[in-house]
């Protein structure tokens, strides 16, 4: 079953086109690594994934509800798509579990308790249950990082975005990170990720999604892609990475 | 001619160090007010306000306070409502001080980093549900050293309301300098009165500054 | 008489307005290059001095940021010749300004610089150069480059705050408008005429300083786009 559906989406900054003409569609349930260059247009696809960034022209459906701003408020597209960054983006003045619960509270309204076992829940899963009442400034990047995807997980999204979630993470710290990652995607959650890991990438994508100059340039299965490319921009990009 | 001892001299300075205060007092309390309007004028999303704020900060900050206090005095009475020193004085510095307040509450708004903005986003919040639980608690924090350290320049702006007339600390040390002709005590004497009043705000907002750096806020 | 206004009545007063003007543009150049210079050697000293100079300079900070700025002018031309210092209003406001700017620039400066210093101080001592030279062939510049902009901020305060010299009898723009409104009792259109020129001085201010930063610091450009 179609989960995300992208038709023909395109997308400029003034006179630079970023996005030309993006056709992607993502199952329930499947993992989908997007690579490329920087500047190839990876991280402006996902932004536009949840409207941090509005595509100029083409169809975003999730879930089969077109993604605008008219026919989804925040809190709808909140409740559909979950997305982690690059900088963590944390609160600062608020505890883990504070982060964790804010939205529940504020933006679905539930009631205190409920949200509080859920705060538990997800920060049991990405294994940080001891810092609930931790600052994020007490934490390690691996952890910070952890704690954003656990806050991500508390609205439940049907898909959870991930921006180069270990770019800012120091070589002994992704690894935590990934793992948390990897346990989601076991678990049958829908994964988008732009990350530059590629065997992360070859090891837990259902799918790898190369993007070149604002297009879709190749894709296939891991093992399919990283053995055998079939265009010479895909094999320069893999033999600079590795 | 009366004659003036030095505990004379002080007593009437201190006297007077009491509408300095009350004239501070007003001011900064009133700038808040005013200040806090303007800023979320400066935020909203209507071009229009965003100009118009600027330009009041800009007018404010590129101009004389005495300037303002005279227009205000002598506007009021061209404009056939003459008012009172006070009054005069009340409204110039609560004008002067709104309008630094806004520029410095915006700047501490602006400070918080964009990714806290798309992070409140991306979890569902709209934008009073992201102001109130993200951003202003984090800019609070980050406006309070400035703040402080602003209250400084209310309490020796006020200075310039003896200029129109309004018996605060300068204007009783002119007046005691007019009677006694001692003017290196008396005005030594109001230095110290104005230090005593603004070196511990300044001590204050920068011992906050430091807090703030060294919790890794700045 | 009703709220119009008149600015024709101003016209017969154009030599004391020019006259004025001129006091007061001739008082911001002279105590901007004083004060900022004055305000270098301040920030070196407070950091590099013995301990009772940074002591003393310390002292001289504190109490000029902290107290008004009509105060201290009033101390500088009435309390002074009390003990024997004869000064003239002119030479007051003079002293006064420079004064003033040089605490808050040695303060700017000062951050300027321990943002700035560190490793080029090292830099400059691994090439042989004392302390002075290292500051002032190495530090210096940059550290000035960094701050510039809170030194035109001061600078352009100063210049507004000058309006108080007019109470010691200088001959400002404020003065100029004072002496005007007593002659032809039209207050509000004399003062709101002064504050339009204060306010073209402290724009035109701006935009000569960063002229001249553009210049000065031609280097930065590189870096900064």
């Amino acid at each position: 079953m179609t989960l995300v559906y992208v038709d023909n989406v395109h997308k400029a900054f003034g006179d630079l086109e970023v996005l030309k003409g993006i056709n992607l569609s993502v199952a329930q349930g499947e993992v989908v690594a997007i690579i490329g260059r920087s500047g190839s247009g990876k991280s402006t696809l996902l932004r536009c994934l949840n409207q941090l960034e509005k595509h100029d022209s083409g169809k975003i459906t999730i879930a089969d509800k077109q993604l605008d701003a008219a026919s989804m408020s925040p809190k709808e597209l909140s409740e559909n798509v979950g997305m982690v960054f690059q900088s963590f983006n944390l609160f600062p003045h608020k505890t883990v579990g504070e982060n964790v619960c804010l939205a529940p509270l504020v933006v679905r309204g539930e009631g205190k308790t409920e949200v509080e076992k859920i705060a538990r829940e997800v920060l049991e899963k990405v294994g940080l249950s001891d810092k609930y009442d931790s600052y994020p400034a007490q934490l390690s990047g691996g952890q910070q990082q952890r704690v954003a995807i656990a806050r991500a997980l508390a609205m439940r999204p049907k898909v959870l975005l991930c921006d180069e979630v270990t770019s800012a993470l120091d070589p002994e710290l992704v690894g935590e990170v990934l793992r948390v990652l990897e346990a989601l995607a076991a678990e049958g959650m829908t994964l988008i990720l732009v990350t530059h890991e590629m065997g992360f990438a070859r090891d837990v994508a259902d799918r790898v999604v190369f993007m070149h100059q604002g297009r879709i340039h190749e894709e296939g299965a891991p093992s399919e892609l990283f053995s055998n490319p079939q265009t010479p921009e895909l094999k320069q990009f893999i033999s600079a990475v590795l | 001619m009366i004659e003036f001892t030095f505990w004379d001299i002080l007593r009437n300075l201190l006297l007077a160090t009491r509408w300095t205060i009350v004239l501070s007092l007003i001011a900064f309390v009133g700038g808040a007010t005013v200040g806090l309007v303007l800023t979320f004028m400066r935020l909203s999303s209507s071009r229009w306000l965003q100009r118009l704020t600027a330009l009041y900060v800009d007018l404010f900050q590129g101009t004389p306070l005495l300037m303002q206090l005279f227009l205000i005095f002598f506007g009021a009475a061209a404009l056939g409502h003459p008012i009172s020193a006070w009054w005069a004085a009340s409204i110039a510095l609560t004008l002067f001080t709104s309008a630094f307040l806004c520029d410095i509450w915006r700047g501490c708004l602006e400070a918080v980093a964009k990714g806290q903005w798309h992070a409140a986003r991306v979890l569902g919040m709209n934008y009073f549900q992201s102001m109130r639980h993200v951003i202003l608690p984090q800019a609070l924090r980050l406006s309070i050293p400035p703040t402080v350290g602003f209250s400084v320049q209310v309490i020796k702006g006020t200075a310039l309301a003896s200029i129109i007339g309004f018996v605060e600390l300068t204007k009783a040390g002119t007046m005691l300098n007019n009677a006694t002709f001692e003017p290196f005590t008396i005005f030594a004497l109001v230095a110290l009165l104005y230090f005593a009043l603004c070196y511990p705000l300044s001590c204050y907002a920068r011992y906050l500054e430091k807090k703030l750096y060294d919790a890794g806020l700045r | 008489m009703g709220p119009t206004l008149d600015f024709l009545t101003l016209l017969p007063y154009a030599s004391e307005l020019l006259q004025g003007l001129t006091t007061t543009v001739m008082l911001t150049v002279v105590t901007t290059l004083t004060g900022l210079t004055l305000a270098v050697a301040v920030a070196y000293l407070r950091v590099n001095g013995q301990p009772w100079v940074r002591w003393g300079l310390s002292g001289y900070v504190e109490v000029t940021r902290n107290t008004p700025f009509i105060v201290q002018l009033f101390f500088i031309f009435f309390g002074l010749p009390g003990l024997g210092i004869k000064i003239d209003a002119i030479t007051a406001a003079f002293i006064a300004m420079t004064l003033n700017l040089a605490a808050y620039s040695a303060e700017i400066l000062r951050a300027g610089i321990s943002a700035t210093a560190k490793g080029q101080l090292e830099a400059g001592r691994a090439l042989g150069m004392t302390t002075l030279q290292s500051y002032r062939h190495v530090v210096l510049v940059p550290a000035f480059a960094r701050v510039y902009p809170a030194l035109i901020s001061q600078s352009i305060i100063v210049m507004l705050g000058s309006a108080v010299v007019s109470q010691i009898s200088v001959f400002d723009l404020t003065y100029a408008a004072n002496f005007i409104q007593s002659r032809n009792f039209r207050s509000f259109e004399v003062y709101l005429l002064i504050t339009l020129v204060y306010l073209l001085l402290a724009f035109g201010m701006r935009r000569s300083f960063m002229l001249v930063g553009k210049r000065v610091f031609a280097y930065q450009q590189g870096e900064q786009r």
